[in-house]
């Protein structure tokens, strides 16, 4: 059933991320399978952030190898011959081949569809509901515009993509309840309402993989099982691979087919979310360790205090 | 007016303090300012002259007015009671100095409107608020409005050659009509950078310098046409929007502001120490005039006044230029109201909300801000070309950091991405410079050597303070979206951001 082992749509190698002297992440390992939705935990500061923002080219890795298979099953030879060609992507026997780690973020949105939500929401907030989804159509806008030039005289076949944009806004705001706000401005929308049209923005441009981060943070428990709903559907429905990064458990445990733990920018643990869950090291990180030498030592500390006060 | 009753009955005693204090506040400024003035005396030397009459005349004038607003509740009774109040005081002093019944007359005349005033406010105190309109009637009403305004901008030269014969329109035409509209197409320009990418420019003259330069130097050593010029002044400015793109794609804000001015300077700097190129301080002179598609507008034989078989006059060729200015500018308009709707335009602005969010669903911003600076500096070009067939001179003495300055401050003053607000602006900053030049009444009252034009900078500084404190947005700051499902509702100023590069 490991998906992420045999049909592995991003494969990360050696992933080491280092700001100046702090190595935020080092040398970290892991695949999201195709269709699979994988949720990346962790205790805060342990590099969560770091990994989302190399996959999605935010930062640029200083080691490690990021390589998306959109179609197909990436034949290991390929992804070396693609490597060592200097190229950043490139259609090969077994599909189109993407090294993320070589590519710039908005490359990465438009060529390889990897759409990203953020830890602190990203709206645009002035601008309405519909906007916000039709702008993240962009590049196939851009295109039926012929850069503009057709666009500018509203010739036939750019209203047509106009029109197509706007049914699947209007799709995507019928499915997260937003149709009734659709000319309102983003940024007068409930917090839980813009965590929905975060994703349903990202998802706008036609993701393969779908990174979101934290998306659970700050909502309720019902907005947490509506989000939970809304993944599952993303994921049987859409067919996107979805990657998360997310402190609610109960969503992580609920929801996710693969979990991914780091601490300290290392991985501690990978798995099915009950092994993960049962993992000592994963509850050491969690919870603390069990330190016999701690222990004994602040035990004698407390005996020589006792000793000197009779 | 949703203030509660008991505040809308005006108070005598607050309304007194209240004005006590705002003249207060006026002493203490006008003291430094007005009261003492600093002259060089025979010997040289500095000495202080001290105009106590001038500090007396401004507190006079700030309590009077303080306590009216106090009394009356109403802004249109307010606005009605202080040209009253004006009007009295100026007929007082004419009463007093010149002729006894002018001014008892003209006395008559404020103390009239200042009742008059207050009659209104007492009655508005008690009529009920009126009904907003529906939205279907209002929309069909800015509809309305903007197609009079247009028709009256196309008949404007006319109505003014009607009324004031060619040579008392002259002024009208030109120094309004074509100046405004020069500067409503500048601000339109620079609208798209500032206003719609959220990319403070403050080195926009380069581009309106690159464009006057262009038809300058191309027809007085090619000798090619106004019309051949033009499209290339475009071409050429928006190349040095490019140019002056690719530097700044990674500042934003201040840093930003600080590089495009530096542009700014460098141009003007250049134009003016390359000599053999631009012929520096001296400028260009002797730059070919507009002509009517070919047919000059001269006295001779194949002139446009003899075509037409009317009588030649020099106003001819001005109207011409008013016409050539309002469709300039009308294009720079229709194009952008079309750009928003488009992708770029979209793009543009979700820039200027937020430039992350923009990379993460695959905008490429670098594009896009290029493309920004481009069509901002082809209109600028646009602007420039016109400027110098309508100088027939160019220097660099016409592109300083003021003009740039002062196109900002249309867009600001405007409300960022808002055409008409824009449009407004410039209307107001420009046609109120040229109005301070029409006001030598004031010189009855301040003497003969007043000059309300040296106070422009003044007055300029004041009515941007008002502003920041009355609308900090702007004029128009609420946004209309590009496109809607059911509804266009305008998107309030303060959730629309401004941009940080």
């Amino acid at each position: 059933m490991s998906r992420w082992l045999t049909d592995p749509l991003l494969t990360v190698e050696g992933l080491t991320m280092r700001f100046g002297g702090l190595t935020a992440v080092s040398d970290f390992h892991f695949s999201v399978g195709r269709g699979d939705i994988t949720a990346l935990i962790g205790p805060n500061g342990a590099g969560k952030t770091t990994v989302f923002n190399c996959i999605t080219g935010f930062y640029k890795p200083t080691q490690g190898r990021l390589a998306l298979a959109r179609t197909g099953v990436a034949n290991p030879v390929e992804v070396e011959a693609l490597t060592r060609s200097g190229r950043r992507f490139a259609t090969m026997q077994s599909g189109d081949l993407f090294l993320l780690e070589r590519m710039a973020d908005h490359e990465i949105a438009q060529r390889a569809h990897v759409a990203r939500t953020f830890q602190n929401i990203r709206l645009f907030a002035g601008m309405t509901v519909l906007e916000n989804l039709i702008v993240a159509q962009h590049n196939a806008l851009m295109r039926a515009s012929g850069l503009t030039l057709f666009g500018l005289f509203n010739t036939p076949g750019y209203r047509r993509a106009e029109r197509a944009a706007m049914a699947r806004a209007v799709g995507w705001l019928e499915r997260i309840n937003l149709v009734e706000r659709a000319d309102d401005p983003a940024g007068a929308l409930p917090y839980g309402d813009q965590r929905r049209l975060e994703i349903a923005r990202a998802m706008c441009i036609d993701p393969a993989l779908l990174c979101l981060d934290e998306p659970a943070a700050g909502l309720n428990p019902r907005e947490s099982a509506e989000l939970t709903t809304l993944l599952r559907s993303i994921r049987d429905d859409d067919g996107v691979s979805v990657l998360l990064i997310e402190h609610d458990m109960s969503v992580v445990m609920q929801v996710s087919d693969h979990v991914v733990v780091l601490d300290y920018g290392r991985k501690i643990a990978d798995g099915a979310p009950q092994a993960v869950r049962e993992d000592p090291k994963v509850i050491a990180a969690y919870l603390g360790v069990d330190d016999e030498a701690e222990v004994i030592a602040a035990e004698s500390e407390i005996a020589a205090i006792a000793g000197d006060s009779p | 007016m949703a203030a509660p009753l008991d505040q809308k009955r005006p108070d005598l005693s607050r309304a007194l303090v209240d004005a006590g204090f705002a003249a207060l506040v006026t002493f203490g400024l006008s003291f430094p300012i007005l009261a003492l003035r600093t002259e060089q005396d025979m010997q040289n030397r500095l000495i202080v002259e001290p105009r106590w009459s001038w500090s007396v005349i401004a507190v006079m004038v700030v309590f009077c007015a303080r306590l009216l607003a106090g009394l009356l509740s109403d802004w249109r009774a307010r606005a009605l009671a202080i040209p009253g109040a004006l009007i009295a005081v100026f007929g007082a002093h004419m009463g007093v100095t010149q002729a006894l019944t002018h001014g008892a007359g003209i006395t008559a005349l404020g103390l009239a409107l200042l009742i008059g005033a207050f009659a209104l406010d007492a009655r508005l105190r008690d009529a009920p608020a009126p009904v907003a309109a529906p939205r279907a009637e209002r929309a069909d009403r800015s509809r309305l409005i903007s197609m009079a305004g247009l028709a009256a901008l196309f008949l404007f030269p006319f109505v003014m050659l009607a009324w004031l014969g060619p040579q008392g329109s002259l002024k009208w035409i030109n120094n309004y009509g074509v100046q405004i509209l020069i500067y409503v197409m500048l601000g339109w320009g620079l609208n798209i950078v500032v206003g719609l990418a959220g990319l403070l420019d403050l080195g926009y003259v380069a581009f309106y310098a690159v464009g006057a330069y262009t038809y300058a130097l191309l027809s007085t050593t090619f000798g090619l046409s106004f019309w051949i010029c033009l499209p290339l002044a475009g071409v050429l400015a928006a190349f040095w929007g490019v140019i002056l793109g690719f530097p700044v794609l990674r500042l934003r804000g201040d840093y930003l502001a600080i590089v495009t001015l530096a542009f700014g300077e460098i141009i003007r700097v250049v134009l003016i120490n390359w000599t053999d190129f631009s012929n520096g301080y001296a400028g260009i002179s002797s730059i070919p005039r507009v002509t009517f598609f070919g047919v000059p507008f001269t006295a001779a034989d194949d002139g446009f006044a003899a075509m037409l078989g009317l009588e030649f006059t020099p106003i001819h060729r001005t109207i011409f230029l008013y016409f050539l200015i309002l469709c300039l500018a009308l294009l720079t308009n229709v194009v952008t109201l079309r750009l928003r709707a488009l992708p770029i335009g979209r793009a543009w602005e979700a820039l200027r909300e937020d430039e992350i969010a923009c990379r993460s669903l695959g905008v490429n911003t670098v594009n896009t801000k290029l493309t920004a600076f481009a069509l901002g500096a082809m209109f600028g070009g646009f602007a420039g070309a016109f400027f110098a067939v309508r100088q027939n001179f160019v220097s660099p003495e016409s592109f300083t950091f003021i003009e740039s300055a002062t196109i900002l401050a249309i867009v600001v003053l405007g409300g960022m991405g808002s055409q008409i607000g824009v449009a407004l602006a410039a209307v107001a900053m420009i046609g109120g410079t040229e109005i301070l030049r029409e006001l030598d009444f004031l010189k009855q009252i301040f003497g003969e050597s007043f000059d309300p034009a040296q106070y422009r900078m003044l007055i300029f500084g004041l009515a941007m303070v008002v502003m920041m404190i009355w609308k900090p947005r702007g004029l128009i700051s609420s946004r209309t979206p590009s496109i809607f499902l059911k509804k266009r509702t305008a998107v309030a100023g303060s959730l629309v951001r401004e941009g940080r590069g």
